[in-house]
This record gives C-alpha cells, structure tokens and sequence, in this order.
C-alpha cells in the first residue's frame, strides 16, 4: 500500500530545511487551501456532469452529447455563462445576511471536505474527534439556508427555508445516531483510526447486523441531510420554483448549486469512511493473496469509487422516487427513523459488549 | 316531455314553453327563477341535478342566459332554460350559484362577457379580463377600439376586492363590497408563471403554516376571446380554434363541433369517416391520458416516470403525424367527414400501438403507481364527494373517480359508440388516487374501442358529399356533448342563418375543474395543491378560451 | 469570418447574410486579440449553456415538454437544466398567446432574468398572435412588449423546429461582444426612463 504521507513528510522536511517554521507552515497552508478549493471544483464539476449522464441513463436518453467529446465540457460552459451571470440585487432584501448566506453554504461544504482521508496519508488534519468535527460542521449549512430564505424577502423561499430547517434538524439525530453506533463499535472518532480498525475487515462486514441498519439509516439520513430526493422538500421545484434559493442569480446561486453536489459527495464519503473502509481496500480475513492484489490499487481510487458508488445510489433514489410530503417525512423520522437507530445503537452495544461481531 | 311540462306549470304558472328544438325551452321571469331553480333540482319528479350548461346571450333588444340542465336520474334527459334579465340598460339575474356551485365560475363568466350581474352571488368579479377593462366584449354593442383597452403593462390594483349584489325587501339592487382575503391572511401566489400550474393559471392560497386554508384561482392569463372570434368567421373557418383550446382533447373538441353543425345541417356522416374520427378520438385520449400520467409523475418529483409516459406518447403522435401531417394542432376533422384519408401504414401502426400499451401499462405501474410514496401522495387527498362531483358538474376521469358515472359516450352516445362494447371506468375513492386510476384504465378501455375498429373501418367515402359550399346553419340554436380526455365537452351554436354563427359557446370541461379546486385543497398541504391540480388535469387553455 | 455550430453547416442556415453583415459591423471597430480571445471563450460558454425559464402557456409547451423527452432530448445541447426562478434561467420561450392580462407578468419575468438574457418567440401566437390575432384581448405578438431574438414559426412547432430556432440564437450568441456589446448600463438607464420610481431604490 503506497503511503502518501512518505511524500508529505518529505516536503515538509525539505521546506523546514530551507526557512523557519512559521513561514513552511505558511506555505503548505496556502498549498493546501488551494488544493482543496481545486479539489472542490473539479469534484463539483465532475458531479454535475455525473448526475446529467445518470439521470439521462435512466431516463432512457443520451444526456449532454455536443459540447465536447461525449458532452464532457459542457460543465466548463456552464461555469463559464453562471461566472458571467448578472447578480441581480433586489429591493427589500436584508442585504448582509442575502450575501453572506451562500458563503456559509460553501465554506460549511469546504470545511467538511478538508477532514475526508483520501488515502494513505492523504487526510489534512487528523483530530482526535475527526468525525465529530464534521457532523459539528454540517450543521452549518442549514443556517446558510435558513439564511437565504428569510433575507430574500420572498414568500416560496420561506417556506423553502423553514422545511429545510425542519428536516435538517430532524434528519442529523438519525444520522448522528448511526454514525454513534459505528464510532460505538470502533471504540475512537479519530478518523485515520477509524480507517485502520476496518483493515481486517470493512466494519459493514465486521459489525454485521447492526452495522447494516445503521447503513441503511445512514443513507436514508444523509439523502434528507443533502436535501437530495425524494426529500428534496426545501427545493421542490414543483412546488416552490426553486425553494430557499429562487432569488439567487449568477454566481450566487452557482455556490448552493455546486454545494449540493459537493454536500452529496462529501455524505458519500463519510458512508465510505464508516462503513466501507475509508481508502481501505477490500480485505478478507485470511485470503492474502487476495489482499495482496486489492493492495495493488492505490488507496485514492478506493475512497472515490467507494464515494461515487454511494452517489450513485442516492442519484438513483432522485430519479426513481416521488417527493414526499412534509408532514410524511417529519413523521417517518420521528415515528421510525429515530427509534430504530435508537434501537439499533443498544443492540450495537449489546453485539460490542458480548462481542458477538468479527 | 310532456309531463315536465305540466310539472313545471305546477310549480311556477309564469313559465311559457317553446317545443320543436332540440329539448324543451322553460322561458321563466327572472323573480321567479330562483324558486323554480331549487324545485327543478329538488322535486323528485324532475330531480335535475347537473347544471350542463350556462350560455349568455345578447339577442340584441335583450340580455338573458340559457341554462342547460340535465337529470342523471331521468334518461339523462336535457332541458333548457331562458332568463332574461328584465332592465337591458341594467341587467340583473338571481344567482343560482347557491342551487348548483358550478354556477358560481360559470356566472362571473356570464358577468365578464355580458355585463348581467347576479344578484346574491357571493363573489362578482370578472373572471377572465382584467379587472379595469373596460366593456364587456361578447355584446354585441361593444366597442372593440383598442384604444379604449390599450396593451397595458402595469399590474391590475386592488385584486383583493370583490362585491356582491343584495336584494333588499323593496326590490332595490345594493353593492356590497367584500375581500376576497382578509388582510392578515398569509397568502402564497402561486402562478401564472409556476412550474405545476400547467399552464399560466394563478392560484392565490391563503395558507396556515403549510396547510391550505383558501385557493382563489384566477383565470384569463391566455384568455383568446374565442367566442368572440367565432362570430366574425364563416362555420368552416371556426373549426380551427377548437384543435386550440383543449390542446390534448384537439380531436373529440373538433369532432363535437362537426357533430353540432351536421346535426343542425342534417348531415349524414359516411361510416369511414365516423370510425376514423372515434378512433382519432381513442387516440387522442391515450395520448392525452399518458401525457397526464406523466405530469403527475413530474409533478411528485418523480421526473423519470414522465420519460417514460413520453416514449409511447411519441409512438401516437408518429400515428397522428402519418394521417393528419401534424404532431399536434391536426385539423383533421372538417364538417361532413374528415378532411384527408387515413394512411397507408394507419391500421399496421395501430396494431403495434396496441401491441406493447399492456406491458407499458404494467411497467408504469410498477416504476410509479406502486410506489409507497406516490400511494402516500395521492391516497385520502383531494376528496371530492360524489354529490359534490354532480353538483360541480365534475365530469370525465376526475367525476369518475368520485364514483359518478357520468361518460358521455354511455349516456347520449354519439357517433358509432353505440355499438361498441367497452367498460365505464369507475373508482369509489373520490381521491386524487382514484382519479388518476381511472385514467391508467381508460388507456386500456380506449385500446379496446380500437381494438374492435382497427381491423373493421369500413371502405367508402370520407367525407359527406352533400356538404354545402358555403355553410349556412338554419335559424335557431343547437347543443351537442361530446366525452373529451378530461370530461364532457359541450358546443352551443345559435344561428341567425347567416354563414356566420350569431353566438358560440364552448362548455369546457376544465372549466368545471377549476371550481372544485377550493373545495378540494382545503385543510390539505401545500404539496397537496400540486398534486390536486395534477390529478385534475386541467388544461389551461380550455378554461379561458 | 463565418459562425461555427456543431453539426450544422454554415450552408445548412437560410439568413446568413443578416449574421455575417453583424460580423462585420461588430468587427469594424476592432477589437484587441485578447479581449476577442476572452469574448470568444465567454461566448462559447454561453450559447452551450441555455437554460431555459419553465414558462409554456399553451401547446407549443407540450411540443416544448416532447423537446426534453427522450425521443428530441434537448440535454444534448445542454439545455435541459429548465430554471423555474427566472433568476436563474438565460431565456425565456415565448411559449403561446400573450394576452392583456398576462403582459405585465411576462414583462415582469424579462426584467427578473439576469443579464445575459434572450427571448424566443415560439409558435404563430407569440409570433404575431396567429389565429387569433384580430381578438380583443391578445398582444399581436410578444416583440410588442418584450425584445425577441429568435422566431420560431408553427402551430405549434415541431421539436425540429425549436431545435433550429435555439441554434440560431447560439449562432446569434456566437457574434456577441460581451465586452462592449451586450451594455448593460444602457438598458439600466432604459429601465430606469420607464420606472423612474425605481431609481434610487436600488443599489
């Protein structure tokens, strides 16, 4: 398994050689941030043009096909006409907090994004409490949102607003709760450990029962949390135009559209990091020479594969389910959703405590 | 016939009768109407609980209007009748808005047209054209000058206002002002630019939290003044705007207005050209219905089953296309028959249409009706009671899902329907599900009526050869039904024998529609005003013409 | 220096003579390579990303709804991201009649797109009014009240139609000049002339 951090550790020594130790801090932050808002980019971009061709797939047509070879640059126009786009300012509006709002959006998105373990030695900083760290960040979010809809001084993007406040804070206890039992089970939330404790093993397969219902939780859970169908209610283009962000224009808007890719991506990637392995590649006990092979692959491509599979699930729930109602998706948190995560983290315990799990 | 007669002297003396058109003609005195109204749908004898129709007419020395009634229980039999307003320079009529709801719509179209106001009517404002317009544009005295209603592109002001006329006990006429909503209501405007308005109908929602507690449609954003149109035109020339009005039913509309002018010319359709033009009818129905399955999907979100509903939508729009040489807007059927032969690859393009609409049904159940969520979404919301469907005059899929048997083709069945053997769809749900079932299964009874034609049109001519060069109705006044995709669609043609038409009337069944829409969405969510809608069905430009 | 779109020949259009004198009037003036290469790039992003304003009043929007379906599938081009905000959409088609009543809305509607912004004028109706032109109550064509850059004819068109007509505006787009040409500080100012209750209203 080629470990990235040899690379790392490296450059870090060559620039401690040559300057004092604030200015190679310096340096590898601003190496670093710049990185990540590339990573950002491109990943937003990817996903955009990835959701178009599925969705297409599914719909039994080709999806974009002329800009480019296979439509590849047709998300280069699309950001090229949004950069140019006007940014209509309106009259009425709380103007701080109508600006500042995507800017919370993206800078929630980002932060998550900083803490993912891309691979071997590829993670930016390791905390001790990684994964708390993110589920603290993702909440966010949702006040960039509530944000948008209240400054914008609109009757659709209110109601847009307070759905998306409503199912956001519902929605985290069920996602925090399976992300519970997992951390339960691995016994750290420090998000490298979390990565070494599933190379026996990925901890789907190690925790089996209740780790398989706290995916399941997880996923129904993060598709609400990214406001993603069929519980894209803030949004609800049939219903409210285009929810907490119909007043937003050009580039503004651009941010909560490439968010919620990224939102997409980044809830992938925890699902990656709990439940499948993180970088890690497939294990199993006991098969070494088929470990060995697995090893081969390069840690990188194991994250975002696991990551793109899992979006390619919650893309496919978008385009298969109806949306649901807002007095059906409170109650199917409240009256099935918690309890059973609630449920299924004593029986986690109860599985830990006798160690009936591998 | 003859007993309603002596029934309805009975209950009112004042009424005269006018025999040898098509139904009795009841001339009532408007002090009387109200009271003979209330016996016409209560007395069991007569128990005529449809209100079909609500013509105005401006026979130029007086204004009135021509109710159409109809008794679901009696034969489904029709009569008219004539009020007209007693003061030409200030015409009133007693509102029967109360006897049958679907007059309160019908009414304030009356209202906009013509100018009658209603007395006791609860909501008196125009329904079509702007509220500062200026005349009244179906009279035959109006004023067309387009600088007394210049292209304005300022906002209407005060659309909150509203007025109804009172009685008092001398007989004076008192405007009482009102608001359509009181000022600390939330309301959420909903149109005429929306995604799910299907067209530009603008829905004002008065909402608590996210529960609905008023709609107010308002109407005329594509308001055409067909009507108007159709009296400057010869009869084959007004045939063209009926492809134009209920986009999705284009064939059945035009086919009833063929039907009203042949019976008025006592035409003999050829065979041929009656089994093309059901079959188009059949046609036109599955497509119109898998356009509709398609937009309940899209407007629950789930976009997929919209492609889905398109793909074999596509495949009747190739059919159309082949005989008609257009994908919509056909004008195939003309007066006396239709205007071209079908084509060559008509009968084997059918049988493949035929062919795989079973399993594509099934497939669209399986990806969409079967769903939980779209059960969830659409089971227990909208509830239309039967009596209500009958008092609303809900007819087509959304009537029958309220269990009411109301199908044109069962009840005056017209052209060759009556030989064909096919189920009457009905649902008991009375719900939003309900009536999107009835839909799904009208496909399959639509494909059995071709099923029995396709390999039976008989040879022979297309259209009538004695059709007059120049059309020319005789003096008098004719109303024909016909079953469009979303309920009965009805023509009401006076003529003065002219080859203009003196008044048309088109009775949209969308129109209907609409006025159940606050009845339906009451104490249902915001979410549920779009799914109510979208089980609906309506097509925009039916409602305003 | 003629327009290039994919896939269709310069040839394959019928009104060249009315691009290609624009071309060379917005080329008189010159422009330095830079800025031309800059425009060039912006133009290109652009006319391959129209989205669309959801706004259909009558059939052409059924033949509009065909467009996006399977059979057409406008995501080819990459016009299938259909905005319901006008905030967000780059063109509105002018899908149906435009009556009395409706002209102040969808006057309203092109004022809330933001620039760049184009109108399509789709079908006999929002053409010219079409058949029912002589009614009392319909705008004998939409370029009455908005600027239309594309007419589309037909009643309703047909999906091949509307594709053509939204080539033609990339070709228009093509031509543009975003710096210098597209000014939005002249049509502030129009606007401005028109609702002078606005001014100062807004930042």
């Amino acid at each position: 398994m080629f470990d990235f951090g040899k690379w790392t550790t490296a450059f870090n020594d060559f620039l401690l050689g040559c300057m004092p130790g604030w200015a190679a801090l310096l340096i590898e932050c601003v190496l670093i941030a710049v990185a990540i808002l590339g990573a950002y980019t491109v990943l937003a971009l990817f996903y955009i043009l990835y959701e178009r061709k599925l969705c297409a797939w599914f719909q039994c047509r080709l999806g974009p096909m002329r800009v480019g070879k296979w439509g590849l640059l047709q998300v280069f126009a699309d950001m090229f006409k949004i950069l140019i786009k006007e940014i209509i300012s309106i009259k009425g509006t709380d103007k701080f907090l109508f600006r500042l709002a995507p800017f919370i959006v993206i800078v929630s998105s980002v932060m998550m994004l900083a803490c993912l373990p891309w691979g071997n030695g590829l993670q930016i900083i390791n905390y001790n409490i990684g994964i708390f760290f993110i589920l603290a960040v993702s909440s966010v979010g949702v006040l960039g949102i509530l944000m948008a809809g209240w400054a914008s001084n609109n009757k659709y993007t209110l109601i847009g607003a307070m759905r998306s406040g409503a199912q956001m804070v519902s929605y985290e206890i069920s996602l925090g709760l399976s992300i519970i039992t997992i951390v339960l089970f691995a016994g750290t939330m420090n998000i490298q450990e979390l990565v070494m404790e599933q190379e026996s093993a990925w901890f789907l397969f190690r925790g089996h029962i209740p780790a398989i219902i706290a995916f399941l939780i997880y996923i129904v859970a993060a598709t609400a949390e990214t406001n993603r169908g069929p519980f894209d209610l803030p949004e609800a283009e049939h219903e409210l135009v285009a929810g907490y962000h119909t007043e937003y224009s050009g580039i503004t808007f651009g941010f909560y559209y490439l968010a919620e890719y990224l939102n997409l991506f980044i809830v992938s990637g925890i699902a990656s990091l709990m439940f499948l392995g993180g970088w890690m590649p497939l294990h199993v006990p006991g098969w070494d020479a088929f470990n060995d092979v697995m090893n081969y692959i390069p840690s990188i491509v194991w994250f975002l594969g696991k990551a793109f599979f899992i979006s390619f699930v919650i893309i496919w729930f978008k385009w298969t389910f109806p949306r649901v109602r807002i007095d059906q998706l409170l109650s199917f948190e409240w009256k099935y959703l918690m309890p059973l995560s609630l449920a299924n983290l004593i029986l986690m315990a109860v599985f830990v405590a006798l160690r009936w799990h591998f | 016939m003859s007993d309603i007669k002596e029934i309805i002297s009975g209950i009112c003396p004042e009424a005269t009768f006018v025999e040898g058109g098509e139904q009795l003609q009841v001339i009532v005195p408007d002090a009387k109407w109200h009271d003979l109204a209330l016996q016409l749908r209560d007395d069991r004898r007569l128990n005529f609980d449809v209100l079909t129709a609500v013509v105005g007419m401006d026979w130029k020395d007086s204004l009135g209007v021509i109710y159409y009634l109809t008794s679901t229980s009696n034969n489904w039999d029709m009569i008219q009748v004539k009020v007209t307003a007693p003061d030409m320079k200030d015409p009133y009529i007693h509102t029967v808005s109360d006897i049958w709801k679907v007059a309160n719509f019908q009414e304030r179209e009356v209202y906009d047209f013509f100018g009658i106001r209603f007395i006791n009517h609860p909501d008196m404002r125009r329904m079509f054209l702007r509220n500062d317009w200026k005349g009244h544009p179906l009279r035959k005295d109006y004023d067309a000058d387009p600088a007394k209603n210049p292209i304005r592109l300022d906002d209407e002001v005060n659309e909150d206002d509203t007025c109804s006329y009172v009685e008092d006990g001398n007989g004076k006429i008192k405007k009482v002002p009102g608001k359509v909503f009181n000022e600390d209501e939330y309301v959420v405007n909903f149109g005429p630019q929306h995604p799910s308005t299907h067209g530009v109908m603008r829905m004002r929602t008065s909402v608590d939290g996210e529960t609905i507690k008023k709609v107010d449609m308002m109407s005329g954003y594509i308001h055409r003044g067909i009507e108007k149109l159709c009296e400057g035109l010869g009869y084959p020339q007004i045939l063209h705007f009926t492809d134009r009005m209920d986009y999705m039913s284009a064939h059945q509309n035009r086919h009833c207005l063929c039907l009203c002018i042949e019976k008025a010319l006592g035409l003999e359709v050829p065979r041929r050209a009656q089994v093309i033009r059901v079959m188009m009818d059949e046609l036109m129905r599955i497509s119109s219905h898998l356009l509709a399955f398609g937009c309940t999907a899209m407007d629950l979100g789930a976009t997929t089953a919209f492609f889905y509903g398109f793909r074999e939508r596509e495949q009747v729009l190739d059919i159309f296309e082949k005989t008609c040489g257009a994908r919509m807007s056909m004008n195939y059927n003309v007066i006396g028959g239709v205007i071209a032969d079908i084509h060559p690859d008509f009968v084997k393009d059918v049988k493949a249409l035929l062919a795989i609409m079973p399993e594509r049904l099934k497939e669209y159940h399986k990806l969409f009706t079967g769903n939980v969520i779209a059960r969830n979404r659409l089971e227990k919301v909208g509830h239309l009671s039967k009596e209500d469907a009958i008092n609303y005059a809900i007819t087509g899929p959304s009537g029958r899902g309220s269990n009411w048997s109301c199908d044109c083709r069962k009840v005056h069945p017209y052209s060759v329907y009556g030989e064909l053997q096919f189920e009457e769809c009905l649902e008991t749900g009375c719900d939003s599900f309900a009536r999107y079932m009835v839909r799904m299964r009208e496909i399959e009874q639509s494909c059995r009526i071709l099923e029995q034609l396709v390999d039976n049109i008989p040879e022979g001519d297309i259209r009538a050869l004695n059709v007059p060069k120049v059309v020319k109705l005789p003096v008098g006044h004719w109303y024909q039904q016909v079953e469009a995709s979303r309920g009965t669609f009805g023509v009401f043609i006076e003529s003065d024998g002219t080859k203009n038409p003196y008044r048309v009337h088109f009775q949209s069944p969308c129109f209907n529609l609409i006025g159940v829409m606050d009845l339906c969405c009451q104490g249902y969510m915001i979410a549920d005003l779009i799914t109510i809608g979208a089980a609906l069905d309506f097509v925009i430009p039916d409602i305003d013409r | 220096m003629e327009v290039k779109i994919k896939s269709m020949k310069h040839e394959d259009f019928k009104d060249n003579e009315y691009i290609d004198k624009l071309v060379e009037e917005l080329n008189a003036s010159g422009a330095n390579v830079a800025v031309g290469n800059l425009n060039k790039l912006i133009n290109w992003g652009i006319s391959n990303s129209l989205w669309p304003l959801c706004f259909g009043t009558s059939c052409c929007a059924i033949e509009f709804m065909s467009l996006g379906a399977a059979r057409y599938d406008m995501a080819r081009f990459g016009f299938e991201v259909a905005r319901n905000s006008p905030r967000q959409a780059d063109y509105i088609m002018v899908q149906g009649t435009i009556v009395h009543r409706m002209a102040p809305a969808m006057r309203r509607l092109y004022e809330q797109l933001a620039e760049p912004k184009y109108v399509i004028a789709c079908g006999g109706c929002a053409v010219s009014g079409g058949p029912f032109k002589n009614s009392y109550c319909v705008v004998p064509g939409v370029d009455k009240i908005l600027p239309v850059d594309v007419y589309i004819p037909g009643c309703p068109p047909r999906p091949e139609a509307f594709f053509y007509g939204l080539m033609q505006l990339q070709r228009k787009i093509k031509v543009q000049k975003f710096f210098g040409g597209v000014n939005r500080k002249e049509k502030r100012e129009e606007f401005f002339a028109a609702h002078p209750e606005e001014r100062g209203q807004l930042s």
